[in-house]
């Protein structure tokens, strides 16, 4: 796989403070990654770095395969950090301008990407009388503008209303669609989990993981399961060795999995044991549920 | 280079206050210098004429001129500060990095605009004088109308170098108003270092030396007043009004000297912060 950003061994302090730790990750071209952790995690002070804001203390990273210069290969990469910033006295059109400037790039794709975010219309507007949801769409825009090998998000939801949020995400789901690398910090899960292949996940400047998804940790997901016979589905439940742990509540049965077993099979063994069911999902962990035993593990 | 320089511009010519006062510091010594040089009728009662006074003669004006188109300065010094300000404040050097600009380019699109900006100037404050010179002078022959245009090469340079110390200026308070008052500081303490000097030497003369090294003296020192040059011409037989009015190339080396080290530490300043 082609490598996008190598990140080996980095560490940044803070006077005594230690935002990074000893960080090391790629990111390969294709995926969606997650970078994921709490407020205060490291994930902003990382992507400072990488995009050559923020000086690092120790340790090294280089983009793609390691020849260009960091300003260079950023003219490849689109970026937005926390907050959208744009010279407010410009107009849309007159800031998408400079950022072409600066990287470099024909200003013949601004009416395309305004297009992308819906901003088309009010291109000619000064950035300061727009709202932050269109501020932070016209980053989106502007991030765009010399079609990156990959865009990077820092919070792009944060502050945003419900549409605001909503729109965001579709924009985004419809860039990784186009099979955009795309690299997304934030501490809403549900946010990651929707868009994100891989995920990187930190804890006061430490990787804890790093990876797929699904393979975040060991686990064959889980049953939910209603039946008439409660009593009798328990007996089953815990003499089968394909089942580990069993919770309660109410008259929902919820039993986790040590070893892989479809829906369609466990149904088979319940009929043979003459258990009707009245309710069967078979689930994984979410992401969050999966965060939380990573970060209560360690 | 030409890069650079159009994305500076394009933030300059979109704002409307620089866009002023880069009109006023260009126009203002202009107007100046054109009702100084017309005959002003004062109803009736006197007429004042500058040029009678033989100030618009070659080669003394190019020395006058200059020295006082330079007061005007501090409307660009005003562009400067700002142009450094509201990146820190709309956070927009970030966002420049981010877009791939690198540090280097960051302050080097600065000082490109400062000495496009000096040239302009110099080149406009050069015809201005030339044409208001050949109106009104005694002597138009061309070894006398040339031969201190150096004031022009001083004025390029202190232009630069003083813009430069903006440039520092604002890189290392962030806020364009501290920046300003941070000159008037130096102004003060470039006395204060005087007095020491005074003080520990013993003689005026030799701490005016001291003084000429720090940077507001150095760029002072390129253009020396002319006013007492004009009464030298008026009574040449009183020598003890006799000064040094002359452009030295060690004065220009000295602010040049400066010009480079403030470049080179707001370069170092960027380098080092976490934005």
């Amino acid at each position: 796989m082609e490598p996008i950003l190598t990140i080996n061994n980095l560490t940044k302090k803070f006077g005594y403070l230690t935002a990074v730790k000893d960080l090391s990750f790629t990111i390969n071209k294709g995926n969606v990654y997650g970078i994921l952790g709490p407020n205060g995690s490291g994930k902003s002070t990382t992507l400072g770095i990488v995009l050559n804001v923020v000086n690092k203390t120790q340790g090294d990273f280089h983009w793609f395969d390691g020849t260009t210069s960091t300003h260079d290969a950023l003219k490849q990469v689109g970026a937005i950090i926390e907050r959208p910033n744009f010279y407010p006295y410009m107009t849309a059109e007159q800031n998408l301008k400079l950022v072409c400037r600066i990287k470099g790039v024909d200003q013949n794709k601004i009416d395309e990407k305004l297009t992308v975010v819906g901003l088309l219309d009010r291109k000619d507007h000064k950035f300061r009388t727009y709202s932050l949801g269109m501020k932070q769409r016209l980053a989106i825009a502007s991030a765009l503008l010399n079609d990156p090998e990959i865009l990077i998000l820092d919070e792009p939801t944060n502050g945003l209303d419900p549409q605001g949020i909503h729109q965001i995400r579709e924009i985004i789901k419809n860039i990784a669609a186009n099979g955009t690398t795309i690299l997304l910090a934030s501490h809403l899960l549900d946010e990651v989990e929707k868009v994100c292949s891989h995920v990187v996940v930190l804890r006061k400047g430490e990787k804890l993981y790093a990876g797929r998804v699904d393979e975040m940790i060991n686990s064959y997901g889980f049953f939910e399961l209603k039946a008439e016979k409660h009593e009798a589905l328990l007996q089953v439940l815990e003499t089968h060795s394909n089942i580990g742990n069993v919770k309660i509540e109410g008259d929902l049965i919820t039993a986790f999995l040590n070893e892989a077993m479809s829906a369609s099979e466990f149904n088979q063994l319940m009929f043979e044991k003459g258990i009707l069911l009245s309710h069967l999902v078979k689930r994984k962990e979410s992401l969050e549920e999966q965060f939380l035993q990573l970060t209560d593990h360690k | 280079m030409l890069r650079l320089i159009k994305i500076e511009f394009q933030k300059l010519w979109l704002n409307k206050v620089s866009v002023v006062l880069i009109f006023v510091s260009f126009i203002l010594p202009f107007t100046v210098l054109i009702l100084s040089s017309i005959k002003i009728n004062f109803f009736g009662f006197f007429t004042l004429e500058l040029g009678e006074l033989g100030i618009f003669n070659f080669p003394i004006i190019w020395h006058i001129t200059t020295f006082f188109a330079s007061y005007f300065k501090f409307f660009f010094a005003i562009v400067v500060v700002s142009m450094i300000g509201n990146e820190y404040s709309n956070k927009t050097l970030k966002q420049n990095l981010i877009d791939g600009l690198s540090k280097k380019e960051f302050v080097l699109s600065k000082f490109y605009t400062i000495v496009f900006f000096s040239l302009c100037a110099t080149i406009l404050i050069g015809l201005a004088t030339f044409v208001i010179g050949m109106y009104y002078s005694s002597y138009t022959e061309a070894t006398i109308i040339f031969r201190e245009v150096e004031f022009l090469l001083a004025y390029f340079v202190k232009l630069v170098g003083f813009f430069s110390l903006c440039l520092f200026f604002g890189m290392l308070v962030k806020r364009s108003a501290f920046a300003l008052a941070f000159l008037v500081i130096l102004y003060i303490v470039e006395w204060l270092i005087f007095w020491a000097a005074v003080y520990f030497t013993g003689t005026v003369e030799s701490a005016f030396k001291v003084k000429g090294v720090l940077p507001l003296e150095s760029m002072y020192n390129l253009i020396n007043q002319p006013v007492q040059r004009i009464v030298m011409t008026k009574f040449p037989e009183k020598t003890d009004i006799m000064y040094d009015y002359a452009v030295h190339w060690y004065e220009i080396a000295i602010v040049l000297g400066w010009t480079t080290l403030f470049v080179f530490l707001s370069y170092q300043l960027l380098k080092k912060r976490d934005l």
